[in-house]
């Protein structure tokens, strides 16, 4: 299956191995509400992520490691700070750029799948793809392959609530790679999984990641955040600790 | 990302809740049709008027004795004014001098009336005539009642006093049933009288049935029932529609000098011009048709607020798809356009049953109106209905649009 991947995102290697910084994150501020009873949600982070790095970020709940995926995800906006993504200044860009950037950059993996109701897995797949103004055929081919390496070319016409939890999760793992995002985004992604689909999402997360594509998986379990490379720690809204996962077995 | 895939975005959003959009549909569908048939069977009633205004002809001129007066009072103050009370009667004679080419060049004939009540038999059939009439010959064109079948009587029958008539059609199936008229001899009042022609369809004028008819000439009605002397009325046709009014003021100076009028306001006759009496007529029929419009566009509007609520709750129960939406990539434009469309299928859709309705629905006789269809009525209903579609979706759409992606995916 990874040799399958390899082949599928292999251009997206070429562009990985030429390593380069996907995240740039400068003393990111989110600030909820003003003066006394005002809340710093982030606090002056700042963050640098190489191209085909995986990175866990992990903290307690209310850390603000949920605000930073959102601001990564250019689903929110900061405060005050500045963000690169591929060296785009998503920071400064408006509403409409940044649905552009939020499709062609970013692949999100939720907690909770965010599958469109009563539409079939390859239609969910394909979604992105539609509103990036790719051709039906092309779309249908690469939705098609998204789900062949997420070993769900069997589901392709069931809907969400006939796929059980796993599935779906691999689902949207197979609409976030379609699109051939520099970014893997997940937040809390085994959250809704039992143990042995948290197992096959996570060794799914390694293969996507040994083809080369930079991940970022947000997570408060500490064997998930195992198996990444790099782990951040983050605490009321500040980086507490950024190391290399000493006890990744590889 | 094309219009056509929006489209059918939008068509799988609104077949995910199939009931709640069919009931929109038939929202409209209901304003659309409504609209349609109102306005067909106000301009229904109106055609009927137009029509009847038709057959009466529009340039006769009716002529009949009394003092033009409001109630009671004003002909009581007239009479003592005048210190007359033998308020003058038509005459034949009156008849005579309106035929003068001379001083009235707009009239082109004149028939005096004279009018009777008498039961007619054929064997053991009876029948008794809503108009029994007798008459001059310019009675046929003056008041539009043509003979369809046999001849008029002449002017000769008149001089001669023969006892000849012309019956209308009721009048006909009343004493012959399905058996021809002509030349058979009826008693009328106890006189006979020979059928010499039938005249043709005439309908209801609303109080009386305009087939329901005899006339003779006026010196044989005179002579057997009525007795010489005044005459009930007097036609008068103009030489057009168009010197109508020329005639009539022709008719008032004549007349006021033979009747020794010298204050218009108190003449002992009065005109009637019937073209005149159902213009009034036709008008307030626009003015009941403008009524069932509005009436009907109000139901369109509230259709079209059925919309927006609609729209607006299906906003809010997929705040969170479109919060997934917008992560995925789609950009605002797409979101607005999606839910624009979906709210003008509604109303595009309801419109065009509305229409097929409206269409169907006016083949029936509606309150004994047969609605006629105003083309325009059809193509402002069907357009109206649209731009309600656009217009109140519009703002759901918007508010779709501008959910903040984070706002919408933390809905439940």
């Amino acid at each position: 299956m990874a040799c399958q991947v390899a082949e599928e995102f292999a251009w997206a290697d070429l562009a990985a191995n030429l390593s380069h910084t996907v995240i740039d994150v400068r003393n990111a501020v989110k600030q909820y509400g003003t003066g006394e009873s005002s809340i710093f949600a982030l606090n002056g982070v700042s963050i640098q992520i190489q191209s085909g790095e995986y990175v866990a970020i992990m903290g307690p709940s209310g850390s603000g490691k949920s605000t930073l995926m959102n601001i990564l995800g250019a689903l929110d906006i900061m405060t005050s700070g500045k963000y690169f993504l591929d060296g785009i200044e998503v920071s400064s860009l408006d509403e409409n750029a940044l649905s552009v950037v939020r499709g062609r950059k970013i692949g999100f993996i939720f907690q909770s799948f965010n599958l469109i109701p009563r539409t079939t897995a390859l239609s969910n797949v394909e979604l992105p793809l539609a509103y990036q103004g790719i051709k039906s055929e092309e779309r249908k081919k690469r939705a098609l392959k998204a789900l062949e390496v997420v070993g769900l070319s069997d589901r392709i016409d069931h809907e969400p609530t006939e796929l059980s939890g796993g599935q779906q999760q691999r689902v949207a793992v197979a609409r976030a790679l379609a699109t051939r995002p520099s970014l893997l985004l997940a937040d809390e992604p085994t959250g809704a999984l039992d143990s042995k689909s948290t197992h096959d999402l996570l060794d799914l997360f390694d293969q996507i990641n040994q083809a080369g594509r930079t991940v970022v998986v947000i997570t408060h379990e500490q064997d998930v955040a195992d198996r990444a490379k790099r782990i951040i720690r983050m605490r009321d809204g500040k980086i507490v600790s950024d190391e290399i996962n000493s006890r990744r077995a590889s | 990302m094309n219009v056509l895939e929006i489209i059918r975005f939008a068509i799988r959003g609104l077949s995910v809740n199939r009931m709640r959009s069919a009931l929109t549909t038939l929202g409209i569908m209901i304003g659309v049709m409504s609209v349609i048939v109102l306005i067909a069977v106000g301009n229904g009633s109106s055609k009927a008027v137009q029509s009847s205004l038709d057959r009466l002809g529009t340039n006769s001129i009716q002529i009949r004795s009394g003092v033009r007066g409001f109630g009671g009072g004003g002909f009581a103050s007239a009479r003592s004014r005048n210190g007359n009370n033998n308020t003058k009667q038509l005459t034949i004679a009156d008849a005579q001098a309106l035929m003068n080419p001379i001083q009235a060049p707009d009239i082109k004939q004149v028939a005096p009336i004279a009018n009777a009540n008498a039961t007619c038999v054929n064997g053991s059939s009876t029948s008794t005539p809503a108009t029994f009439s007798g008459t001059w010959p310019a009675y046929f064109e003056a008041s539009n009642n043509p003979v369809e079948k046999g001849a008029y009587f002449s002017n000769e029958d008149v001089v001669q006093g023969r006892r000849v008539a012309v019956i209308g059609k009721t009048t006909q199936t009343e004493l012959f049933g399905n058996d021809s008229a002509i030349g058979q001899t009826i008693r009328c009042g106890g006189i006979p009288f020979t059928v010499i022609g039938i005249t043709s369809t005439k309908g209801s004028s609303g109080f009386q049935d305009g087939d329901s008819l005899f006339l003779a000439p006026i010196t044989v009605v005179q002579n057997s029932i009525t007795g010489y002397g005044s005459v009930s009325s007097i036609i008068v046709e103009a030489k057009s529609s168009k010197t109508t009014d020329a005639a009539q003021t022709e008719i008032q100076t004549i007349m006021d000098a033979r009747h020794k009028i010298t204050n218009t306001n108190n003449r002992d006759y009065q005109l009637f011009n019937q073209a005149s009496l159902l213009t009034t007529a036709a008008s307030s029929n626009k003015v009941f048709t403008v009524l069932l419009g509005a009436v009907a566009a109000i139901s369109l509007l509230v259709g079209g607020i059925g919309i927006t609520n609609i729209m607006l709750v299906t906003v809010v129960e997929r705040t969170r798809e479109i919060g997934i939406r917008k992560a995925i990539g789609a950009p605002k434009r797409v979101i607005m356009f999606q839910f624009l469309v979906e709210a003008t299928i509604l109303s595009l859709v309801g419109g065009l049953l509305g229409v097929i309705g409206g269409f169907i629905g006016s083949n029936f006789t509606i309150v004994g109106v047969k609605p006629i269809i105003v083309p325009a009525s059809v193509l402002l209903a069907f357009g109206v209905s649209i731009l309600i579609g656009v217009f109140f979706g519009g703002y759901p759409a918007s508010r779709a649009a501008s959910l903040r992606p984070i706002e919408a995916l933390r809905h439940e």
